[in-house]
């Protein structure tokens, strides 16, 4: 029987809970008995090749594309969590929630008291993703069927999550597991 | 009636005396019922309700309510549990409240709360309001992000320190905590040793030039869930 698989990503987040997940230490080495990695910064696989048991998103939506790629896991994993307080609450980069977007831009492209922009331009390729008007915590574009809190989730809640997961088992949360910081 | 009585919660006997309130009682009996607003020598206000019981039946702040000879309360039910788990919640999408940087994470009543009660993230949408903040008073800063209304500052700084510092302003979704006469902390005769900045349950009001003091692991709600201390001395 082929393993299950699992997809990792990071959206607007800083890869701390990517940092977490390794943190696991010699523990990776039973989790790869476990699970093949599909789509993740992890093994460098940038689209999905099939049906994945579990997706971890870290961090929210701040833009079009981590729109996208949150519903592309939504659509692919089995069981989708969010990991870390990017993810379950917008985290630091919904900092910029209580300010207007375009006082944002012209705050770090014209007005900043570091910036250096001849052009005078706010970037505006259409390569580059739209900013959404406010970042938003993943369970309010697709549904999240568990949380994973902290900023990082500890590797042992990493752990213990994934491995209840895999093992058909409930994800019941000692009380040291669960921190919002 | 008599001075000394017993009352019922969630099945045991526990004994009162005369003007105690239900929160008081099951304190000193070693039950836990969560709170927020209320603290030990500030008058009972009733403001989160997250102490909400079921008093022979009917929801009660058990911060306010007295305890009477023979009352049967319910405590610690799935429902309550789940209406206090909303309550919380409700809170957390309210203000904007950064646990991953905020001074008083580990060491916060609002979070331990969440902790306790098995919180993993609210079901409401996040509300990202703006707040002010006030940094004007050399020693204290008051951050309206992370306010939760409780009236503790209000209470002690009337009550506690004689200053009537805090006031609250507005009405609804619209209410601040605020500085009473003037607008600016700096001109008030706030100490950073007040009792009102001691009150403060969340990183609403603290203390300038301390920062993260306690190290990870070590602070109050690290290992143990808030309540614990009460519970401890159950017989």
């Amino acid at each position: 029987m082929s393993k299950p698989k699992v997809a990792t990503t990071s959206l607007a987040g800083c890869f701390g809970c990517h940092m977490s997940l390794l943190d696991i230490d010699e523990r990776i080495l039973q989790l790869i008995e476990l699970i093949d990695f599909d789509k993740s910064p992890i093994d460098d696989i940038k689209e999905f090749t099939g049906r994945c048991l579990v997706g971890l998103v870290e961090g929210g939506c701040a833009n079009e594309e981590n729109v996208r790629v949150l519903q592309d896991f939504r659509k692919h994993c089995d069981i989708l969590i969010s990991v870390g307080d990017c993810a379950t609450m917008g985290g630091l980069p919904a900092m910029r929630n209580t300010i207007p977007l375009r006082e944002c831009l012209e705050e770090a492209y014209l007005n900043g008291p570091s910036v250096y922009n001849p052009s005078g331009k706010i970037p505006n390729d259409e390569e580059i993703p739209l900013l959404l008007n406010k970042v938003y915590p993943c369970h309010e574009v697709v549904k999240i069927d568990y949380h994973l809190p902290g900023c990082p989730p500890s590797a042992d809640t990493i752990w213990q999550a994934l491995t209840a997961l895999l093992g058909d088992k409930p994800v019941g949360m000692p009380y040291e597991l669960i921190k919002y910081d | 009636m008599a001075d000394n009585f017993t009352f019922i919660i969630d099945g045991t006997e526990i004994p009162a005396r005369q003007g105690q309130t239900i929160l008081k009682a099951a304190d000193e009996a070693g039950i836990y019922i969560p709170r927020l607003c209320n603290k030990d020598g500030l008058e009972p206000y009733g403001a989160c309700r997250v102490c909400t019981v079921l008093v022979n039946g009917r929801p009660q702040s058990a911060c306010t309510q007295p305890a009477q000879p023979g009352i049967i309360v319910e405590n610690d039910t799935e429902e309550l549990t789940e209406m206090r788990k909303q309550l919380i919640e409700m809170l957390f999408v309210e203000g904007n409240h950064f646990c991953m940087f905020c001074e008083k994470s580990g060491n916060c009543e609002l979070q331990a709360l969440g902790y306790r009660l098995g919180i993993a993230a609210p079901r409401f949408p996040f509300m990202f309001p703006q707040r002010e903040l006030d940094a004007t008073h050399p020693e204290v800063f008051v951050d309206r992000n992370r306010c939760i209304l409780c009236g503790r500052c209000v209470r002690a700084s009337r009550d506690q320190d004689g200053k009537n510092v805090f006031q609250f302003t507005g009405r609804g979704i619209k209410k601040r905590i605020s500085v009473n006469a003037t607008s600016r902390l700096a001109d008030t005769e706030l100490k950073s040793a007040d009792k009102a900045v001691a009150a403060c349950p969340v990183g609403s009001i603290l203390k300038k030039g301390v920062g993260y003091a306690v190290p990870i692991g070590e602070r109050i709600y690290d290992h143990k869930p808030i309540g614990s201390d009460i519970e401890s001395k159950a017989k």
